[in-house]
């Protein structure tokens, strides 16, 4: 069952290259989006089907990822041929299949309960990213992919090296070495104090190159700016996600060996570090979709930082991990209409948005207040968990820190955001005929709801499922 | 045995340097391509048992980071016409430099984490961390995309030794699995060397600056 997860996708990609028509391409990512959601659903919800191996289960943590990545996707499928409708003057049929195999290696990396299966999972998905980066085969996306795949393999590099330096701190204790996640914690005490704490530097900085942390982040305004509105979506809410995932396995193993304060010293400086430089580069920023980039960068940054605190902020931060990643879709799916219609993404030559299309316009605004925090959608819930936890353990200067950077962060995005949805709409309005169309919109409008869902009324069971992964990842201390 | 070991080693180490010093692109890549060779003979003398698995090990380690990569590696440098790395961002000699305070610093560390009793005394982790600085000092100074190529291709054979240290131990896969994205990862590269070939006519990536801050 666990298999069929990477499979099917798998060949949905296959079929998918060998499907002559442009437009039928463009349908089966619909049609395979539902087929992975609806299997995933029925993993989580009974998981006795699942036989797990001891190389691919279902835990705690990665159920979380795994639900939210389907979903996810499911919704950048569904906006798919509408959007791909648009661009009927490009080849499609390495964009479709790099989606699926997209896919299928991030289930791959999210199920793995081995080291190196997940190692090899992630880097497989950074390879199937690269097309998806270089569809418009322009300089500028050209130039997106070359920094993407460098800055990229060097992180994914240093991560090898840092899996190489964990197995190490296994083996110096003369003991049979195990790369499995659950025997690495249950061993965790035996582990080599030395080649763990460089272990675990090595691959903070290597995952943390996938999510995107600064200063490892300078990949991805250029990519998210380069690639299509839903390549954005899923690098913002999909792969950062499951690197998140990663940083959390190894941040587990840490506790378990004892080295709790070393290890959220690490996420807390970096954390915080993220969310200013974030915020310092979002002012004055000309480029709505390298502004949502850094946009992601400073909520990774949220994310370690919850995890650093601990305690209630690690249930705040798991929450925060699915309402930034259905937020991200918004905003990106949104931004890249906006983008299709005035055929610019200069925040100077787009303005009245909401007049030249009132639904991704309005979707827009939504999410900016969404996101950055603001009452009454999800994220503004997970923030505040977070920020209470901190303020509970007397952390005043990460308290104020915190809140002085999210104030940084919703001016600078304010500013500009506002200038693309308001006024009358310029000049290059006019370069295109597109409008609100309802296979472009409706895909957002279902996410949105949800954030605005998520922050009105959290759901038991998602509720249960959270205090389960929080105490799964904490459960040693 | 293990004196063979060493010896390997100082000569990958040696590599280092002149791939540090070199600006002509052929020597470099040949450099790079030797490096890879020594890994695969170096893996030869680290195998206890002799399988069928270790011996499809070595051979492809030397086939790809011997012939395979470097080979496509100077196809891209025909197809662009350059011959050398011109202006680094750092000289070659504060970068020889750099690279020899760097190899320094690896022995001085790797003198502080324990080592498992068969590893006592060997280079291999100052080696390794050591090739990796090198790899990083290429990668970060050059400009030209073949010579980026290159650094991480450095970069990769310094994890490469720190995974010898592992070789009994680790399963199967993984070594294959580093093999696989080292290949594939080349493989991309490589395209989109082509793509950057046709798109500016040169391989400077410091003309692909439209996107930055």
């Amino acid at each position: 069952m666990l298999l069929a997860l990477i499979i099917a996708p798998l060949s949905f990609a296959v079929i998918t290259f060998f499907i002559p028509h442009q437009r039928l391409r463009a349908i089966m990512l619909p049609i395979g989006g539902s087929a992975h959601l609806i299997l995933v659903t029925i993993t989580l919800i009974s998981p006795q089907i699942a036989k797990p191996s001891p190389w691919l289960a279902i835990d705690p943590l990665n159920r979380l990822v795994l639900g939210l990545l389907s979903f996810l996707f499911f919704i950048c499928s569904l906006y798919t041929p509408g959007y791909l409708r648009l661009r009927a003057n490009r080849p499609n049929r390495v964009f479709c299949s790099a989606l699926f195999a997209f896919l299928a290696t991030m289930s791959l990396a999210v199920l793995a309960q081995h080291l190196g299966l997940m190692w090899v999972a992630i880097e497989a998905c950074t390879l199937s990213l690269a097309p998806l980066i270089y569809f418009n085969h322009n300089p500028r996306s050209i130039e997106a992919t070359w920094k993407y795949l460098l800055i990229g393999s060097v992180g994914i590099a240093l991560a090898l090296l840092g899996s190489f330096f964990l197995s190490y701190a296994a083996l110096a204790t003369g003991k049979p070495v195990s790369l499995f996640f659950n025997e690495l914690v249950s061993d965790g005490v035996h582990l080599s104090r030395p080649w763990l704490r460089a272990a675990f530097i090595l691959l903070f900085v290597g995952y943390g190159t996938k999510m995107g942390l600064a200063p490892m982040h300078s990949w991805k305004p250029d990519a998210y700016g380069e690639a299509p509105g839903l390549v954005g979506a899923l690098l913002a809410g999909g792969l950062t996600s499951c690197a998140f995932l990663a940083v959390l396995r190894f941040f587990r193993i840490c506790l378990a060996a004892g080295e709790t304060a070393f290890a959220q010293q690490i996420m807390i400086i970096s954390g915080l570090a993220s969310m200013a430089i974030a915020g310092i580069f979002m002012i004055g920023q000309r480029d709505f979709k390298r502004l949502l980039a850094y946009s992601s960068v400073e909520h990774m940054g949220i994310l370690v930082l919850g995890v650093g605190i601990g305690g209630l902020a690690t249930f705040g931060s798991l929450l925060h991990l699915i309402n930034n990643g259905l937020t991200k879709a918004v905003l990106f799916l949104a931004a890249g209409n906006i983008h299709r219609a005035y055929q610019s993404k200069l925040v100077n030559e787009v303005s009245g948005a909401m007049r030249r299309l009132p639904i991704s316009g309005a979707l827009l605004l939504a999410g900016f207040f969404a996101i950055t925090g603001s009452p009454p959608f999800g994220p503004f819930i997970s923030e505040l968990t977070i920020l209470r936890a901190a303020i509970a353990n007397n952390q005043i200067l990460i308290t104020v820190l915190f809140l002085l950077f999210l104030l940084v962060v919703f001016m600078g995005m304010g500013t500009q955001i506002l200038a693309v949805v308001q006024g009358e709409p310029s000049r290059a309005a006019t370069n295109t005929n597109i409008k609100d169309h309802f296979l472009t919109v409706a895909p957002i409008i279902i996410c949105c709801a949800l954030v605005l869902l998520l922050g009105i009324y959290l759901p038991t069971p998602l509720v249960n499922a959270l205090q389960v992964a929080a105490n799964f990842l904490e459960k040693t201390l | 045995m293990n004196s063979m070991v060493d010896a390997l080693i100082v000569v990958v180490l040696l590599l280092n340097f002149f791939l540090l010093g070199t600006s002509r692109l052929r020597a470099v890549i040949n450099a790079s391509a030797a490096q890879g060779v020594l890994l695969g003979i170096l893996m030869f003398f680290m195998h206890v048992d002799f399988g069928i698995k270790a011996v499809l090990i070595i051979a492809a380690t030397i086939i790809l980071k011997g012939v395979f990569i470097p080979s496509m590696l100077v196809r891209a440098m025909r197809d662009a016409a350059i011959r050398r790395e011109i202006e680094p961002i750092i000289g070659f000699l504060p970068s020889l430099l750099l690279g020899a305070l760097g190899t320094g610093a690896s022995l001085l560390f790797a003198k502080t984490l324990p080592l498992a009793p068969q590893h006592e005394g060997s280079l291999l982790v100052p080696a390794s961390l050591a090739t990796v600085f090198t790899g990083f000092i290429i990668l970060t100074t050059r400009r030209k995309a073949i010579s980026q190529t290159v650094g991480y291709l450095v970069l990769e054979n310094g994890i490469f030794i720190m995974g010898l240290t592992l070789i009994l131990a680790m399963p199967f896969m993984i070594e294959m699995g580093v093999l696989l994205d080292l290949f594939v990862c080349i493989f991309i590269m490589g395209i989109i060397i082509n793509h950057i070939n046709r798109e500016f006519s040169s391989l400077d990536t410091a003309r692909l600056s439209t996107l930055k801050e």
